[in-house]
């Protein structure tokens, strides 16, 4: 367990509710659920998660902090924002999700082969490097994800999309030595870890 | 008026009717048939031009007794609204033309229905008297408030505003009741966001500085005798003395008391001080006055836990099944009380079903959720008392799984228990002999837990001293049609003695019965009945050398109109009588009639009827109809088009209940070949403007087997039916569902 981890468990004790409202994006929003399950019930990916919105929502409020930080549910979400257009509650629940997410991530304890989380750090981790996001270099990264003998596979099915592409000039294998950035590339990397810098003394803050 | 009966019939030749009927032959119907003095028809007759004909006759001397053939009597009322003269209504339109296709084969029995409608009023015509009223009681402007809660206060509050004395009979020796012990009420105001002062205190200050208002304190009802527009109502006190009031009309307002929670062990109400009911907080936390709330054994509360539907919603022996509507925003308004006072406190509220009635209801709600109280989806199993702290074990219901918890202090919100009376039908009057002993053993178990409670009115009536119940000890009234109504006319129920509800839904209730009070008032002084036959001045009497002391009609009034006299003859309280014809049906000796409704209007009706040969392959169907609801509902079906068979004659009935079986038999004596009777639903809930009506009528008309039996006639040719007003096209398919059975069944062999 992290140290972080540690101290938070050790900073609110029971109060799981606490510790989401003060360090979660949009958390305080959580005791609003009325548990209707409008959300659950309107989840394009709701069969896949273990424990929708609503639940998670009441997991919360009833202290089970392990089992939502560790969960994979808050991963799968897809973005599409149907919870959030139908809560009556007008709850930002996708919000929500990302910041328990990137909260149980920060913890570190996030699920570790949850492959959203894993392609998440992948694509930050590429564009970290230029400050452009290098398309042919992720894709072959995904490619590799699950190993190498799976990458050729991945790779010789893919052969026929990645010429057609070529030929229409959407790929670029000249990307592969490097690829383009953006005009200040240092600029960018100073800006990010000043935000990392607010951050982390947020987070600290709190401790 | 003349007493000379001098009938005049005019036809209508509008909307079709002309083109459709032969008008000159009704006329002729009306005059050699009908017996009337003279018919005319006219192009248009609830124009302006018809209506001035009509009433340039009787101004002439003409006529007195009118026979319009027109539209539906519910149709037109205003245009044919005439004083002074009684009114029968043909129905040619609805009845009809609208309901039978326009072609040549058609035309024949078209005619025939025609010509009976005629006949039919022409023969109700000379049977109906103008009633006149029997002005039995003067104007007696006084209204009794029994109960000084805040339902109580404001009724008398209101009543005086509109310038009707009240009294306010108060049990207890204060006035306020449960609102009283409350610290503050949930939001009545826009945000809804914070607990308000209950205002009771000002409420109170506002009876007493009222000069209309008398309160009573320690006091109760002893007797109350006599009818809306001169109650006689005796007020004892604790102390013996009787002061007698006469009162017009009567509100009761006798509130409610909590649940009582000891039946509730597993909750361990019993066995700790820690769990408290709602109603005890309110003391806990007005004793707090503004500090944190303490126990019993002074600790400060840190985190307390409010069960909710306590005893309630729940089939178990001995608990309430109903929801009582006021709790769940009670008890965010309790642990607002916390809240409020430190937010440290923890405040969970377990419920099932979160219901927060009221326009501010969901905003009081989420202001509970943004101060941090947490509401938990769940059932609570047990609570165990046996550790310094209380553990609550609970089933979470969104996660499903068991829990427990700890608290210090655990809240139960436990419910609303009517104060009602004891229910004058715990025991049906007269168990029929065949009643199984199953349902002897219930009634006499009903009466047992009944009869444990005081009498709140002690009603000098002939069916019990209290208001009647429909369900779980609520005082009867219907709560979409008709509330605040009981079933003893000029007694009216408001607040949580008529279902459950919150302290606003009280004062609105208070507001509604006051109005309703002096409605009654109004009505009785003028010998009308107010309700739902307002306006009515007919009332019933009986021939009292035709009686035979049999009790019949005293017993089935619904609304316990009929005392006994010495000598067992029935005694009509006019201004009690609600004019619905019950005791009509009931008399096994027909001696009980209306001015312009009888035996007698109906029965002639169906005699006038034409009955053809057996071989003319024309059969009669006597549709007796509720006016309230299968009538219109008939009336509907004609506007919408919708045909029934030629040979129904309906006749419109003020209730089911006002059915005498001696129609039935003279219908089936005489040739008719099918009755059928369209009544309202019954039951708990039921739909009957006369409450009991309907379903007196199905009762009587379960033994009408043995008519037919002993007539040699089958038992498909009489159908009962429960019919809504929106059943519109079920009606029309009654009909000509029984003229296919009659089809397959035969004609009746009694045509002669």
């Amino acid at each position: 367990m992290s140290n972080l981890n540690n101290q938070m468990v050790n900073k609110y004790r029971n109060d799981f509710l606490k510790e989401v409202e003060a360090n979660v994006e949009e958390g305080d929003w959580v005791k609003m659920c009325m548990q209707c399950g409008v959300c659950a019930g309107s989840c394009p990916m709701g069969p896949y998660w273990d424990h929708p919105p609503q639940e998670i929502f009441m997991m919360i409020r009833a202290g089970k902090r392990e089992e939502v930080l560790s969960s994979t549910s808050m991963w799968m979400c897809t973005s599409c924002y149907n919870c959030i257009a139908r809560c009556p509650r007008e709850l930002p629940i996708t919000h929500i999700m990302h910041g328990l997410a990137h909260y149980g991530k920060r913890l570190g304890i996030a699920p570790k082969n949850q492959p959203t989380l894993k392609f998440s750090q992948k694509f930050w981790e590429n564009l970290m490097t230029n400050g452009r996001v290098n398309e042919l270099k992720l894709g072959i990264t995904l490619y590799f994800i699950d190993g190498f003998v799976q990458g050729i596979k991945n790779a010789l099915a893919a052969s026929g999309i990645g010429l057609g592409m070529f030929k229409a000039k959407r790929l670029d294998p000249m990307e592969i030595l490097g690829g383009h950035s953006v005009k200040d590339k240092s600029g960018l990397k100073a800006m990010i870890k000043k935000a990392q810098e607010i951050e982390e003394a947020r987070i600290s803050g709190n401790q | 008026m003349a007493d000379e009966l001098l009938m005049g019939a005019y036809i209508c030749k509008g909307c079709g009717i002309g083109d459709r009927l032969d008008c000159g032959r009704l006329e002729t119907t009306a005059t050699r048939d009908g017996k009337a003095k003279f018919a005319k028809s006219h192009d248009f007759l609830c124009s302006a031009e018809g209506v001035a004909m009509i009433q340039a006759d009787i101004d002439a001397g003409e006529t007195n007794h009118l026979i319009i053939g027109a539209c539906s009597r519910r149709a037109k009322v205003e245009a044919f609204n005439f004083q002074n003269v009684t009114l029968s209504r043909a129905n040619l339109r609805e009845g009809v033309i609208w309901v039978r296709p326009d072609t040549d084969d058609a035309r024949e029995t078209t005619q025939e229905m025609a010509d009976d409608y005629i006949r039919m009023a022409c023969a109700e015509s000379k049977f109906m008297k103008l009633p006149k009223g029997s002005g039995e009681q003067p104007l007696n402007k006084n209204i009794l408030v029994v109960g000084g809660g805040i339902t109580g206060m404001t009724a008398a509050i209101e009543a005086s505003k509109a310038g009707y004395p009240a009294f306010i009979i108060e049990k207890s020796g204060q006035l306020g009741g449960v609102m009283a012990q409350l610290n503050k009420r949930v939001a009545t105001k826009s945000p809804y966001a914070e607990p308000e002062d209950t205002t009771v205190d000002a409420l109170i200050a506002a009876v007493e500085a009222d000069s209309k208002i008398t309160v009573h304190l320690n006091a109760t009802v002893t007797k109350t005798s006599g009818a809306p527009g001169r109650f006689s109502v005796d007020i004892s006190t604790e102390s013996g003395a009787t002061t007698n009031l006469s009162i017009g009309a009567i509100v009761q307002a006798s509130g409610m008391k909590q649940y009582d929670a000891n039946q509730l062990t597993e909750f361990a109400y019993d066995k700790s001080d820690n769990v408290v009911t709602q109603l005890e907080l309110e003391a806990m936390a007005k004793a707090a006055n503004g500090g944190p709330i303490k126990r019993k054994d002074g600790k400060e509360v840190n985190s307390v836990v409010f069960v909710q539907c306590a005893g309630q919603r729940s089939d178990k022996e001995g608990h309430l099944p109903y929801c009582s509507g006021f709790c769940c925003t009670a008890s965010i308004k309790q642990a607002m009380y916390f809240k409020d006072q430190n937010p440290g406190v923890d405040t969970v509220i377990m419920y099932d079903d979160l219901r927060t009635p009221g326009a501010g209801g969901e905003d009081f709600y989420r202001s509970g959720q943004k101060k941090g109280v947490i509401f938990t989806k769940s059932s609570v199993s047990t609570i165990d008392a046996s550790g310094a702290d209380l553990t609550i074990n609970f089933h979470d219901k969104i996660l499903n799984e068991d829990q427990s918890m700890s608290a210090d202090l655990v809240v139960l919100a436990t419910g609303q228990v009517p104060n009602s009376g004891p229910d004058p039908y715990a025991v049906p009057m007269e168990l029929e002999d065949d009643a199984s002993a199953e349902d002897k053993q219930a009634a006499a178990d009903a009466h047992e837990v009944a009869i444990g409670v005081d009498s709140i009115l002690n009603l000098d009536y002939r069916q019990g001293t209290d208001l009647p119940h429909l369900k779980h000890g609520f005082t009867d009234s219907h709560f979409i049609c008709f509330p605040y109504e009981t079933r003893r006319t000029g007694i009216y129920s408001a607040g949580p003695v008529r279902r459950p509800m919150d302290s606003m839904q009280a004062s609105v209730d208070a507001t509604g019965a006051a109005m309703k009070a002096i409605l009654e008032i109004e009505s009785a002084a003028k010998g009308a009945a107010a309700h739902p036959r307002s306006g009515d001045l007919s009332f019933p009497s009986f021939r009292i050398e035709g009686c035979t002391q049999c009790k019949r009609c005293t017993v089935e009034c619904p609304f316990g109109a009929i005392n006994e006299d010495a000598k067992g003859y029935p005694q009509y309280n006019e201004s009690r009588c609600r004019r619905c014809g019950t005791c009509m049906g009931a008399c096994p000796v027909r001696v009980i009639s209306f001015e312009n409704y009888s035996v007698d209007s109906i029965g002639q009706q169906i005699k006038n009827v034409d009955i053809p040969e057996e071989f003319d392959e024309k059969p009669r169907i006597l549709v007796l109809a509720c006016e309230n609801d299968a009538y219109p509902a008939l009336d509907m079906a004609a506007q919408n088009k919708l045909e029934y068979s030629a040979f129904a004659r309906i006749v419109p009935v003020r209730c089911l209940g006002s059915v005498n079986t001696i129609w039935l038999t003279d219908a089936l004596n005489s040739g008719y070949d099918g009755v059928i009777l369209m009544g309202c639903q019954k039951g708990d809930d039921y739909q009957c403007h006369f409450v009991k009506g309907s379903e007196m009528a199905h009762y009587r008309m379960s033994k009408i087997a043995d008519t037919l039996k002993t007539l040699n006639l089958e038992e498909e040719r009489v159908a009962t039916y429960e019919v809504a007003i929106t059943d519109v096209e079920r009606t029309a398919q009654l009909i000509n569902d029984m003229a296919e059975t009659v089809e397959k069944i035969g004609m009746s062999p009694f045509k002669f």
